[in-house]
């Protein structure tokens, strides 16, 4: 099992190495784990896995209902939404199947309806139903008034996008995958039919090379030659209500896509808070994740409207994410067998959910380059800790509680996250090197105080344990 | 069962135990009693003939509570209010032990507190076992029950009476909606406190202070004790929210600006805090740059628990609405202190849980079962005052006084009780000036006058 962080990288050659441990990135080294055979890095640029849009999206779990038929994306959301589905009940990984209410506010938005219902059957997916208002505001009591009716889509999930993450990612580095963290790709050439990478920390050799890199993926492409896509990154900024709103929504609500884009949506967590967003900004700068005043303001028009209530409730979260835009409504997923190449860029706001699909997409694109992937074997199975409010958390667990008392005693009050699981995380086989990275492990100092009450006491845990 | 062990719980606490109230438990969630005192490293509390440093004051409440032969139990939170019918724990609870605050003996004896797995989702160990206290005894349906959670397991508590003392908390910058990145180094006055006062953690070397009232002053103190700089307090006030006296020695003396009328529009830095971009109202804008930033004041009730129990909130404060003698709309449930008006001094704190005392002894003293005041009349302000605190009227329960707050600064305002159009009283508060972030009080003498029939009591403010 081997994480590393900072020193010189190992100088044997690997079989793939794969640049990126975002969702996808993590998700593509997990699926080639599976051939013992293959030696196998993934390399990150930043201090840990999930860094870029990974951890900044609207942690849906889509159906892919109205994406564009016939594309890759359609099928490998398709794909995506049930291996995801069966892996999060297997690992442990939160999903709360709420289901979406496509609202629809004006005349325009109404006739829209049974066009995204029909798209829905083309996508394969059947589930879709018109609702009268009456069974709109039966559905949802607390929905602003005037609204004229609603698609109900019940595949519509809500996930946890940090856990799915460092569940590919762990059970990658279970498998023998090495993971590079702290190691931005500088350079590529060729040297002996392989790759060289120049990095931060120094050199690394590979046969087969797999860009994963998100917001960044042209960049790595034009250092392979590639001149076939430019990401803009499109920001989205995001609000998180107090979980004193939760009981406010039982949905996820969509707004109806039109011409003006796909809108703000209001939409349960599985950490049982509320989200309002996401803004539409595209962008130059690809660390631009600040949030802005007019984006701030503009969502909270929008949500003012959609469910009113909610603009009364504290605001106990405000992020800012990037989105690959390409300005192609597909992913940019392509080989170069020439090269032992596979690029796999462009992947939006539904990576998360394809990101199984994509994974096992891009072993079969690396077997046609030419890559032998050998035997395959299941993984170890690895359990995940619940971050979900649907599933029983540690200090809800008695018996966790007597066999260990630290799972009874609470760091955290706002999120309720014991001094035990705050330990686990930070021993760990991908141990968080950040306060935000314990965070996205444990929720500690995610709540409404963010930290009055607990940062200091999460800090000494931190900084005890990393000492 | 007083939840929070703060001046106003403990000495509630202190108070119902020397009474003979029965079994006085306080159940805090920190590992140390004292609340907010804990961390508060400068004096000036306690009496003013003797004042004391913060965590001082938490120790000498503490022990007189001990004294008295209150129970405190740190590291225990309550999670939620139990099943009102007072028969079962919730289902949801796979839980617990059953204890009675006033007449049973919780058992705090190690392991036999934890429950094996599978140790049943029905009926709650030591329901009608021997020694354990069937629940059936417990009086009326409506009696209190809160669950709670601590290194021993579950507990599922039935209290004659509960003492909401919560206390409030700063909002932090996402509650504030401040722009920007999410760099590291953004606190607020009470995590600044701890990491410092408790932790003895750096802080970073260069910090802004958000805020001019009396806490931002503590935390500007508080960044200079960890060796750091205070680059500036910024304010959107017009002046410093505490005596002229106190802004001036800081900001000559020790030579850290204020700059007032100023907002902080954005945070800058990926990673660490790089620094803050300042608007002043005339438009000029600027970066002050800074690892720190300490968002200071801005309290709001720790109100989790009295939203979870549905008691009727306050809309001014956001606390549980209370009459003055701070029953809150919940049979048996009082509360006091900051959870009721964020925020007021510790001082205010502890005499309302000496009050929350009393009112608790005449309720157990009338016996379990009788009457709970009613909701009373709504007790209300005009802009612009922000809150008034207790908030409710009932005839029986006339406040010692009212405290409240103002939104803009009113130079030598008058306070007028209106009822309908009819006046109930005037006063003129002297000395002069009313600032945003000061306590501002009425006093209860008009309340004999109120009309129980009348409608709501409105106060304003008039120059």
């Amino acid at each position: 099992m081997t994480v590393t962080a900072d020193g010189p990288l190992p100088e044997t050659a690997y079989d793939v190495a794969v640049v990126g441990a975002g969702v996808v990135g993590c998700a593509i080294a997990r699926a080639l784990a599976r051939h013992p055979r293959l030696r196998i890095a993934l390399v990150e640029a930043q201090d840990d896995v999930g860094q870029g849009t990974s951890k900044a999206n609207t942690s849906i779990l889509h159906t892919g209902f109205d994406a564009a038929p016939g594309t890759l994306e359609a099928r490998l959301v398709r794909d995506g939404y049930e291996r995801l589905g069966a892996y999060a009940a297997e690992t442990g990984i939160p999903v709360e199947r709420v289901g979406a209410l496509l609202v629809a506010w004006d005349e325009e938005q109404l006739a829209a309806l049974p066009r995204l219902a029909a798209k829905a059957e083309r996508n394969g997916y059947h589930d879709t139903r018109p609702l009268s208002p009456g069974e709109l505001y039966a559905r949802e009591p607390r929905l602003g008034p005037g609204a004229l009716g609603a698609l109900h889509v019940p595949g519509e999930s809500i996930i946890c996008p940090w856990t799915t993450t460092l569940a590919y990612a762990t059970q990658a580095v279970h498998a023998g995958v090495d993971l590079h963290l702290n190691t931005p790709v500088q350079h590529a050439s060729r040297q002996d039919g392989g790759h060289r990478l120049l990095t931060s920390r120094g050199t690394l050799h590979a046969r087969r090379l797999v860009n994963a890199a998100g917001l960044h993926a042209d960049t790595v492409d034009r250092l392979l030659g590639h001149e076939d896509f430019t990401v803009t990154p499109r920001r989205g900024q995001l609000l998180v209500y107090d979980k004193l709103a939760r009981p406010l929504v039982r949905h996820i609500l969509l707004p109806v896509p039109t011409a003006l884009g796909k809108g703000v949506l209001v939409a349960p967590t599985v950490y049982g808070n509320v989200l309002l967003g996401p803004t539409a900004e595209d962008l130059d700068d690809k660390r631009a994740t600040g949030s802005t005043a007019e984006g701030l303001a503009g969502l909270r028009d929008k949500g003012r409207r959609i469910l009113p209530d909610l603009l009364q409730e504290e605001v106990t979260a405000v992020y800012a994410g990037l989105r690959a835009a390409t300005g192609q409504e597909d992913y940019r997923i392509a080989a170069h067998p020439g090269q032992g190449y596979v690029t796999v860029g462009g992947i939006r706001s539904t990576g998360l959910t394809a990101s199984l699909a994509i994974a096992a997409h891009v072993t079969g694109l690396l077997a046609e380059t030419g890559l032998d992937l050998g035997p395959r074997r299941e993984l170890e199975p690895v359990t995940m800790p619940n971050l979900g409010e649907s599933f029983p958390r540690p200090y809800q667990r008695p018996e966790l509680i007597a066999a260990d008392p630290e799972y009874g005693t609470l760091v955290c009050h706002c999120e309720r996250v014991s001094r035990g699981e705050i330990r686990d995380a930070l021993a760990g086989p991908i141990p968080p090197r950040t306060l935000e990275g314990l965070r996205r492990r444990t929720r500690a100092r995610a709540g409404r105080c963010q930290g009055f009450y607990c940062g200091a006491a999460v800090r000494e845990l931190f900084e005890r344990a990393r000492a | 069962m007083v939840v929070g062990a703060g001046p106003a719980g403990l000495v509630a606490a202190a108070r119902l135990a020397s009474s003979g109230a029965g079994r006085v438990e306080v159940l805090e969630r920190e590992q140390e009693a004292g609340g907010v005192l804990r961390h508060c490293a400068h004096g000036g509390f306690g009496s003013r003939s003797r004042p004391r440093t913060g965590p001082e004051y938490a120790h000498l409440l503490a022990e007189a509570a001990a004294r008295a032969g209150a129970v405190i139990r740190t590291g225990v939170t309550v999670l939620d209010w139990g099943a009102s019918s007072g028969a079962m724990a919730s289902p949801g609870l796979p839980a617990a032990r059953v204890s009675e605050a006033g007449r049973g003996t919780p058992d705090h004896g190690g392991a036999s507190a934890a429950v094996p797995p599978g140790a049943g989702r029905g009926v709650p160990e030591g329901v009608g076992g021997a020694g354990g206290i069937g629940l059936h005894t417990v009086g009326p349906e409506r009696e209190p029950v809160l669950r709670v959670v601590g290194p021993r397991g579950h507990e599922t508590i039935a209290a004659r009476a509960v003492v909401l003392a919560t206390g409030a908390r700063e909002r932090p910058r996402t509650a504030r909606l401040v722009p920007g990145t999410r760099p590291a180094g953004v606190y607020t006055t009470g995590e600044l406190q701890q990491a410092v006062h408790l932790f003895g953690q750096h802080i970073g070397t260069r910090a802004v202070v958000v805020g001019a009232e009396n806490v931002s002053y503590a935390a500007a103190d508080t960044v200079r004790a960890a060796g750091a700089e205070v680059v500036a307090l910024v304010t959107e006030q017009p002046r410093a929210q505490v005596p002229l006296c106190r802004a001036q020695s800081v900001r000559l003396g020790r030579g850290i600006a204020l700059l007032t009328d100023t907002t902080v529009t954005e945070l800058l830095g990926h990673g660490r805090l790089s620094g803050v971009r300042v608007r002043h109202r005339d438009g000029r804008a600027t970066v002050l740059a800074c690892d720190t930033v300490v968002f200071t004041g801005d309290f709001i009730p720790d109100h989790e628990l009295a939203r979870r129990g549905a008691l009727v909130l306050d809309a001014g404060t956001r606390g549980p609405a209370v009459n003055g003698s701070l029953h809150t709309s919940r049979y048996g449930v009082f509360a006091a202190g900051n959870v009721l008006h964020a925020v007021e001094p510790a001082a205010t704190a502890a005499r309302e849980g000496a009050r929350a005392a009393g009112a608790v002894l005449d309720f157990l003293g009338t016996g379990a079962g009788a009457g709970w005041p009613g909701p009373g009349l709504a007790l209300t302000v005009e802009a612009p005052l922000r809150w008034i605190a207790p908030n409710r009227i009932s005839p029986a329960n006339r406040p010692e006084q009212y405290v409240l707050r103002t939104e803009v600064t009113l130079r030598r305002p008058a306070l007028y009780v209106r009822q309908g159009g009819r006046l109930l009283h005037r006063e003129r508060r002297v000395p002069g000036t009313a600032l945003p972030h000061r306590t501002l009080t009425l006093g209860a003498g008009w309340h004999d006058r109120v009309d129980p029939e009348g409608g709501q009591v409105r106060v304003s403010a008039e120059a």
